[in-house]
């Protein structure tokens, strides 16, 4: 009754994983759905920042050129952090123990700079969220954005400390790969709400 | 007025009197036939279909017939191209009734502005030069035949101006202006009402829409130009006692009552109904509402009076000078 | 046979197969997936099965509440200037009426449905993901359950379920109604959109072997297309509500008058909102796509039109949402643009409606009550549908828009397309879920009363917005002609109401005294009614391998040589597992290993409602309370699987 009489197309010739491995599992899949939705949330409130704008017209915004002095290179430091997630998970695929630690450590480190450089650029603006629709706005996408970095930070510093403990084997570090894809999810919303708030001002003069 | 027109459901648009509508009812109508048209045939199609083929229930677990998967499509081929000719007809005919509703006929005859409140109507007629602009509530005359454009906003929350006989509805929205017209063919009086759910008393704000012959139209538009006359006699006190306890929210054009919260009451008395048709204006509905708005429209802007029998009745022949 | 308990753990292996026998399955599996005993067990459960009546049972009692709420607006308006009501209880009503049988029943009874059906109709032993399906429940009952509070004490949201801005701000409604509102739907909109990820998962990666997408049960394509559908729609309106939520709580200015914009509120509200009435339909339309060819006694006509039409529907339904806003003074050039889209949507409709029509007539219709209640929802559809179209055209609309027209329109949608195809499975899928039929004889009574009554209230509820009634009036003038059709609607809907308690009554009588209903009452064609009813909390003994789309009618259409096998098949019975196959082919690549139950989605629900609660009393020690909670129960939830790591390491293949 084992293998040898399964006659069937459909069934399994080989040996088939066992459990959550890779791509396959349903896990990743499911962070792919998060991904989804979350970014329909920030097409959303980007939407809404484009829509208030347009109705409003110009004079709306009360930095027509939102200085880029802080936010340019936080840009640089978050996509380098996008950088070092993929070498900790490429450290966890092969094995190479220091290199997914490290890579893990650094990620964190790089997001952790973000966060902090981010507080200084809210504090840099001369008005609170609750100075207009305009500033409403900022603060919100951009708050938005800081608690999607958090719970990033949340998410790898636990997967570090699995890490660390030693849960992980080449071949079954799911954790990893699905924290890191959160995580470079998190990088690419920061270039659109970038994109959006600092450059889209200065194309449309 | 010998040809006004009196409908018997006051609200209703199957039946309408002017250019911005006609077209518009037109289109109801073909679309409300082929709606029951469409309703028929398939109702027809379900009930003589299980009726013919009908098998008879054998008993429980008892293995029934099976028919095979094959044949079918033809009714969904047929059936979407009866759908689509429909469809492009609704869409042609749509987007026709859009060009010929969309700009009046000629040029407007009068520009209106108006205003919706929690839950009243305000209507300010634009005039040619500064004096010429004057303000009232609820009811908007217009002279009969002639388009009028119609600016609208909202002065607090979202309404809807809607006067079913003569246009569709246009949202009043706060901090924007949008712009509707109308035109009326037939003198007489057309009810509307506002159908943005707008709070507590959404289901008192009516606006009744007048169509005068337009020497009537001129002669009302002559009488509203005017300042309220000076009160003399007993209400003389009623008029004292408007400014103190009324001026801060209403306006009567010629005493010390400038208020804007509520409707100018200049010419309160040229009005067939009081807090937008809630109470017919007569001088005891006049004041059954003074003496409390509340108890007639719950939740109302204006607060009980408190005033003594004496005063009310004062106030009240005051307010029936307001001719 | 069976594998032995707890032997080694590997990394890879080749499943066993066995044949069902009268001896197989043993008592095994059953104590692999039975839940434990007592209260910790109950709470702890992740049975798909035992989630999906959850969720069923605590739908209806929304759907009583709600029609509760609307009986008592009928009396008010039963008649012309009647003050049964004050206009904030009567304002309160009409939208808890809305909020409840929209969100807290429509599309919970069909994710309840579709919970318990999905795995047996795939041919699986759970969904993907057994513990987020929990916390979907349990979200969502704290959610209902958070809104209704608000409306016990008389802090009910009272701006419609649309809720616009201005009116839903602070400025012009200072009570804690509208943030009761805002965060109860944010706290929903969570359940929605893990219950939703979770069906998508479900559907690509766990469906049996041999079930290409062209061969699963149309339901499946509904709640699937529903699914993504919320995935993608729901972070509008919890976005805008949050954003209300900033407004109101901490003066922030995204909706004001003065600074923001209240327009931006009825796009974002209505980019979800429409889509979300497809949600609410797509998984019913696919009931009756299943349920009425069962009864017609052949396969459903046109499966590929029929299947895509779902898809197609929703995907023009995210480009539509601007015709509920034609009166708000949008150009003309995007009005024609909506209408035209929004009659384009007609087409995927129609090809339901003759699919259906076209099953029936080249059919031979056994009547039963499920087929009564399938057949006539195609009317109902069609009634819903050409008063839609006739809203869909822009000039009409202006007219038609927030009259009792409309609300007719949204009634013959929601009853026609929700809660008729619901009944009516309910009637098929009774036997199935409880091993019981429910009583034909009362089920007539059921249906008819119903079906009348509905007609009755609600067919003359066009009459009344042709004659100009608008809507949400918590009172009328006479004079108008509209006294003695509000009557007629008033009586007609208790009708309908007396109908909806005989079915509580035939579900009532049936549960105890029922006929037993076998495996498959029906001579059904799909897989749940291969296994036993009420199914065993494994579901299937082995893993079923599909052949074609009727794998029990196989050999009676004789269409293809091939034959699905139901009694023979992978095992996998090392634990709690199940197949996972690939998204379009469905070939096994993966043994799942599915969780054992646990309370921890339990937790993580109650945390996010003690979130939630705190900040609607602004009470945040509260808040933060269940903040912690919540991150205490997910380290628990996701803590990884040890035993995967103390593999000693061998080399793949």
């Amino acid at each position: 009754m084992v293998d040898a009489s399964c006659d069937h197309a459909a069934w399994p010739a080989g040996a088939l994983p066992v459990g959550a491995r890779g791509r396959d599992s349903v896990g990743w899949w499911g962070m792919l759905c998060l991904i989804a939705t979350e970014s329909c949330l920030f097409a959303y409130l980007l939407f809404s920042y484009f829509y208030i704008a347009i109705q409003r017209g110009p004079g709306w915004s009360p930095e027509p050129h939102p200085p880029m002095t802080l936010a340019g290179p936080n840009t640089l430091i978050l996509l380098s952090s996008s950088v070092a997630a993929w070498w900790g998970e490429d450290g966890a695929r092969r094995g190479r123990r220091g290199r997914h630690l490290g890579g893990l450590a650094l990620t964190i480190v790089l997001g952790a700079v973000f966060l902090v450089v981010q507080v200084f650029e809210w504090k840099a603006k001369g008005f609170g969220p609750s100075a207009g629709s305009y500033a409403s706005l900022y603060f919100t996408i951009t708050g938005f954005h800081m608690a999607h970095v958090i719970v990033g930070l949340a998410l790898l510093s636990v997967v570090l400390i699995w890490s660390a403990v030693g849960y992980f084997t080449p071949r079954r570090y799911e954790p990893v790969s699905i924290s890191i894809v959160y995580w470079h999810f998190v990088d690419a919303i920061w270039l659109a709400v970038f994109s959006t708030f600092y450059l889209s001002p200065r194309l449309m003069g | 007025m010998g040809s006004a027109v009196s409908p018997a459901w006051p609200m209703s648009y199957l039946t309408t009197f002017g250019p911005r509508a006609d077209p518009v009812t037109g289109l109801t109508w073909g679309l409300i036939v082929l709606s029951l048209a469409v309703i028929l045939i398939v109702t027809i199609l379900v009930v003589a279909g299980a009726a013919v083929r009908r098998l008879r229930a054998a008993s429980a677990g008892e293995a029934l017939p099976v028919g095979g998967s094959a044949g079918g499509w033809s009714w969904i081929w047929i059936g979407l191209a009866l759908t689509l000719i429909a469809l492009v007809a609704a869409l042609a005919w749509t987007i026709a009734v859009m060009a010929a509703v969309g700009s009046p006929p000629a040029r407007p005859a009068l520009t209106l502005e108006i205003t919706g409140h929690q839950w009243w109507w305000e209507a300010r007629y634009l005039g040619a030069a500064p004096g010429q602009t004057f303000v009232t509530a609820n009811e908007i005359h217009i002279p009969v035949g002639r388009p009028i454009l119609i600016r609208l906003t909202g002065a607090d929350v979202i309404h809807s101006f809607w006067i079913p006989a003569l246009a569709g509805k246009t949202d009043t929205i706060p901090g924007r202006t949008n712009l509707t017209w109308l035109q009326a063919d037939h003198a007489g009086t057309y009810r509307g009402q506002c159908t943005e759910y707008c709070g507590l008393q959404h289901a008192h704000m009516a606006a009744f829409v007048v169509a005068d012959p337009p020497a009537d139209f001129e002669a009302w538009r002559e009488g509203q130009l005017q300042l309220a006359a000076p009160a003399t006699g007993p209400a003389a006190s009623g008029e004292e006692l408007f400014v103190e306890r009324c001026g801060a929210c209403h306006t009567v054009r010629g005493v010390a009552a400038g208020g804007v919260a509520g409707p100018d009451l200049t010419h309160l008395m040229s009005r067939a109904t009081l807090a937008a048709g809630t109470v017919p204006n007569t001088v005891s509905g006049l004041e059954g509402w003074i003496a409390n708005p509340q108890a007639l429209k719950p939740g109302a802007r204006m607060p009980p009076s408190n005033l003594s029998g004496p005063e009310l009745g004062q106030l009240a022949a005051y307010l029936e000078t307001l001719k | 046979m069976s594998a032995a308990p707890n032997s080694a753990w590997e990394d890879a292996r080749i499943p066993r197969t066995a044949r069902v026998t009268p001896d197989f399955p043993g008592p095994r599996l059953e104590e692999i997936w039975a839940r434990a005993p007592g209260l910790k067990g109950w709470i702890g459960d992740v049975d798909h099965k035992e989630i999906g009546k959850r969720y069923i049972v605590t739908a209806f009692v929304f759907l009583l509440l709600g029609g509760i709420e609307a009986m008592v607006m009928r009396l008010q308006l039963a008649g012309p200037d009647r003050r049964l009501l004050s206009p904030e209880a009567y304002d309160q009503l009409f939208t808890m009426h809305g909020v409840s049988m929209i969100f807290l029943y429509a599309a919970p009874i069909l994710s309840g449905f579709s919970n318990f059906l999905w795995p047996l109709l795939l041919g699986s032993r759970d969904m993907a993901f057994p513990r987020l399906n929990a916390l979907s429940y349990w979200v969502y009952l704290a959610a209902g359950v958070f809104i209704y509070a608000g409306f016990v004490v008389g802090r009910g949201p009272d701006a419609g379920w649309f809720n616009y801005v201005p009116y839903a701000s602070r400025t012009f409604n200072p009570g804690v109604n509208i943030d009761v509102y805002a965060l109860g739907l944010i706290l929903l909109g969570i359940s929605t959109t893990v219950g939703s990820a979770n069906f998508v998962v479900t559907f690509l990666r766990t469906r049996a072997p041999g079930m290409s997408i062209d061969r699963v049960p149309i339901l499946t394509w509904g709640t699937l297309t529903a699914s993504v559908a919320n995935l993608l729609a729901v972070p509008a309106v919890s976005l805008a509500f949050f954003l209300l939520w900033l407004d109101r709580q901490f003066g922030l200015h995204v909706f004001d008058t003065a600074q923001g914009q209240p327009l931006l509120w009825q796009h974002l509200f209505w980019m979800f909102g429409h889509p979300w009435v497809y949600a609410i339909v797509l998984p019913a339309m696919g009931m009756v796509s299943d349920g009425l060819p069962v009864f017609c006694r052949r396969p459903l006509v046109g499966y590929t039109p029929v299947a895509l039409s779902t898809v197609a529907t929703m995907a023009l339904g995210f480009g539509v949402w601007v015709h509920h806003m034609f009166a708000t003074g949008l150009p003309d050039i995007s009005l024609s643009f909506f209408s035209g889209a929004s009659l384009i949507i007609t087409i995927p409709s129609a090809v339901a409606v003759f699919a259906w029509t076209a099953t029936i007539w080249l059919g031979r219709p056994v009547i039963t009550t499920a087929f009564l209640f399938f057949a006539s929802m195609i009317v109902l559809f069609v009634i819903g549908g050409v008063s839609g179209v006739m809203t869909a055209s822009a000039p009409v609309d202006w007219q038609l828009t927030d009259t009792y027209f409309v609300v007719a329109h949204i009634h013959y949608v929601l009853i026609g397309i929700n809660v008729f195809p619901v009944l009516g499975g309910a009637y098929y899928w009774f036997p199935k879920i409880t091993g019981r039929m429910l009583s034909e004889r009362l089920g007539r009574w059921n249906f008819w009363t119903m079906f009348i009554g509905f007609n009755l209230g609600f067919f003359p509820m066009h009459l009344l917005g042709l004659m100009g009634m608008p809507r949400r009036i918590y009172t009328y003038p006479s004079g108008m002609g509209w006294d003695t059709t509000n009557l007629i609607v008033s009586l007609g809907s208790g009708l309908f109401a007396l109908g909806v308690l005989l079915f509580l009554i035939n579900v009532a009588v049936s549960l105890r005294r029922g006929e037993a209903a076998g495996d498959n009452p029906w001579d059904a064609p799909t897989l749940e009614w291969s296994v036993a009813s009420p199914p065993p909390p494994y579901n299937f003994a082995v893993i079923p391998t599909v052949a074609s789309r009727h794998p029990l009618w196989e050999d009676r259409l004789r269409e293809t040589e091939a034959r699905s096998r139901l009694d023979e098949g992978l095992l996998l019975a090392r634990g709690r597992e199940t197949l996972g196959t690939s998204a379009l082919d469905a070939e096994p690549n993966l043994i799942l290993e599915m969780p054992a139950d646990s309370v921890a989605p339990a937790l993580l629900a109650l945390g996010l409602a003690a979130l939630f609660a705190g900040a609607v009393l602004t009470a945040w020690w509260l808040a933060g309370a269940g903040g912690a909670i919540c991150a205490g129960a997910l380290i628990f939830w996701f803590w990884p699987n040890r035993r995967h790591a103390d593999l000693p390491e061998v080399a793949d293949g």
